[in-house]
């Protein structure tokens, strides 16, 4: 068997351009084929050009141009491998894997009204997202001050709303204190951020019993859901593990909020 | 040019295979590697019932390598054998399953499950370092690995590789108790205890505090070991430890080993399996190897 199967491999992306578009954050935009079957939620993974940092990093996918064939990249310095990529000029070669993961569901938002929410680094994926909905959205962005960072490119999609924690710009506090002084409802909600933001975003759209996907975020080492280290924990026993832990990497990272125990 | 392997009694077309843990069962790497090239697939640690493992953090990267403790997260061996060796079995490699249990009776109800299935030999874990009970501790007495060894090769009607932990005083005393007790092959090593601190947070690295070393970080102790546990017995030493290349490969199977694996390296290219395959080929035809079986223990003294 798998005779005339094409297997899929790493690929060599180029660095097309690289900005500091905040303190930590870069925004760096890579020519490559994956671009084609890339979806809002979807991941792939970077590798450090160097042999102490050997593991691949996960990056979400801000932007993808498929008919272009770029992918956009925003991410934050976290440690030595994005510390590597920020260093990345136009021109450098770079090793991906992709596209990773599932994405949001598109279609369990379509024609509805959509809460996208994003905080932090989790605010990339939005931009992506916005573009693939067909709804009425509203985004709620949650930064620690006021580098608004995407701010701009997202606004073209929806009615933007924002929330810093120092208050220096939009709502003093998180993107649930939005919620709490607009009053904005919705149908569905999609949202990445830290993991307290995630909560949140659970206990609420359980409270109000509405549906709501949001993206996790784990330490993983091989990013196609062999190694079983990036692991969330979940409601039911999972279809492919059969305990309950379902892979972030490959059944996630975008989860149904009442499906997993976060 | 012939590049196939024995390794009791079982004949593989090359001495690749992947190693347990780091490969799922071969499922999660179909797309990106051609499993019909492997010399063998060994599948990730099952018990008798499903694990769910240890809490998250579960890996963390180190100077050129990696800290892992999963805890042998598995789906226990009822789904294995419906879903698993039959996913295998559609392709021309052989099968090695790795077998995990808390006790003595768990690993033996594994064992037996697998009497009957198409598998071509059990790789037995008794050296995870990241879970609390059984497992590694009876790797790490020569008289408990004995002891286990002896009862598992009673109910095994497949060959038996005993895998070995690095995490002892002599590995040669290990190897020899595994040999006595009738195990058909070892492998090692399994990945060395270790520890990462962030000291930004203050706080341990993994959820389990320690956790398993592999990648390139381990192979030269990884080397040693396989030469001297290969010199020490007669049965076949199965090598890894940080293989990311036909290179490193080579320097396993000069040391002695009969047979390589590659882990830790699936994750930094899910390519590298294959790559060692062509790599050793070309070695050979580089130096006019016609057996690759000339290469086992050929390190000049």
């Amino acid at each position: 068997m798998d005779g005339q199967k094409v297997f899929k491999k790493k690929e060599k992306a180029v660095v097309i351009s690289q900005e500091q578009i905040a303190g930590q954050i870069y925004d760096m935009w890579l020519e490559t084929e994956l671009a084609r079957d890339a979806h809002a939620g979807q991941f792939v993974a970077l590798y450090p050009n160097n042999a102490s940092t050997l593991l691949p990093r996960p990056i979400s996918i801000c932007e993808a141009d498929k008919s272009g064939g770029r992918l956009r990249l925003v991410y934050r310095i976290a440690g030595k491998g994005t510390a590597e990529f920020a260093s990345y000029e136009s021109g450098d070669p770079v090793d991906v894997l992709g596209v990773l993961g599932s994405g949001f569901p598109i279609e369990r938002a379509s024609g509805r009204k959509v809460l996208l929410m994003g905080g932090g680094i989790g605010i990339p994926p939005m931009l992506q997202l916005a573009k693939e909905l067909d709804a009425e959205k509203h985004i709620v962005l949650g930064y620690r001050d006021q580098e608004l960072f995407l701010k701009k490119d997202l606004a073209r999609y929806g009615k933007v709303y924002i929330a810093t924690e120092d208050g220096s710009a939009g709502v003093q506090g998180n993107v649930m204190d939005v919620l709490r002084v607009s009053g904005l409802r919705a149908d569905v909600i999609m949202a990445c951020g830290p993991m307290p933001m995630l909560r949140a975003v659970k206990q609420y759209a359980e409270q109000h019993d509405i549906e709501a996907y949001i993206s996790l975020e784990e330490r993983m080492a091989c990013g196609v859901g062999a190694c079983l280290g990036c692991v969330c924990r979940t409601r039911d026993v999972d279809a492919h593990s059969h305990v309950h832990n379902a892979r972030i990497c490959t059944d996630g990272p975008v989860f149904d909020a009442r499906e997993v125990d976060i | 040019m012939n590049t196939e392997v024995t390794i009791a009694g079982v004949t593989l077309k090359n001495p690749v295979m992947t190693a347990s843990g780091t490969f799922g069962s071969g499922m999660e790497y179909c797309d990106f590697v051609d499993l019909n090239r492997l010399g063998a697939v060994v599948t990730k640690g099952v018990a008798n019932v499903p694990w769910p493992g240890n809490p998250t953090p579960r890996v963390a990267e180190t100077y050129g390598g990696m800290l892992n403790a999963i805890g042998l997260q598995n789906p226990g061996i009822d789904v294995f054998i419906e879903r698993d060796i039959p996913f295998l079995k559609q392709y021309d490699t052989k099968i090695i399953v790795n077998v995990c249990g808390r006790t003595a009776e768990d690993y033996l109800e594994v064992v037996e499950r697998l009497s009957d299935e198409p598998v071509d030999m059990l790789e037995i874990n008794v050296s995870c370092p990241n879970v609390k009970e059984g497992a590694i501790a009876f790797g790490q007495k020569a008289d408990c690995l004995y002891d286990i060894t002896s009862r598992i090769k009673n109910k095994a009607k497949q060959p038996i590789i005993m895998k070995l932990s690095p995490n002892v005083t002599d590995i040669t005393e290990m190897a020899k108790a595994a040999e006595a007790a009738g195990a058909d092959a070892l492998s090692m090593i399994n990945t060395i205890t270790g520890m990462k601190i962030d000291i930004y947070k203050r706080r341990f690295a993994l959820a389990n505090k320690t956790g398993g070393l592999s990648g390139p970080a381990v192979k030269p102790v990884a080397v040693r070991m396989v030469y001297q546990a290969s010199h020490a017995v007669k049965i076949p030493v199965i090598g890894m430890g940080g293989i990311a290349d036909a290179e490193d490969a080579i320097e396993f199977l000069l040391a002695g080993a009969s047979a390589v694996a590659v882990g830790a390296m699936n994750f930094v290219d899910p390519y590298t399996t294959v790559e060692v395959v062509e790599g050793i080929e070309a070695y050979m035809k580089r130096f006019g190897v016609e057996n690759v079986t000339d290469l086992i223990g050929a390190v000049s003294e």
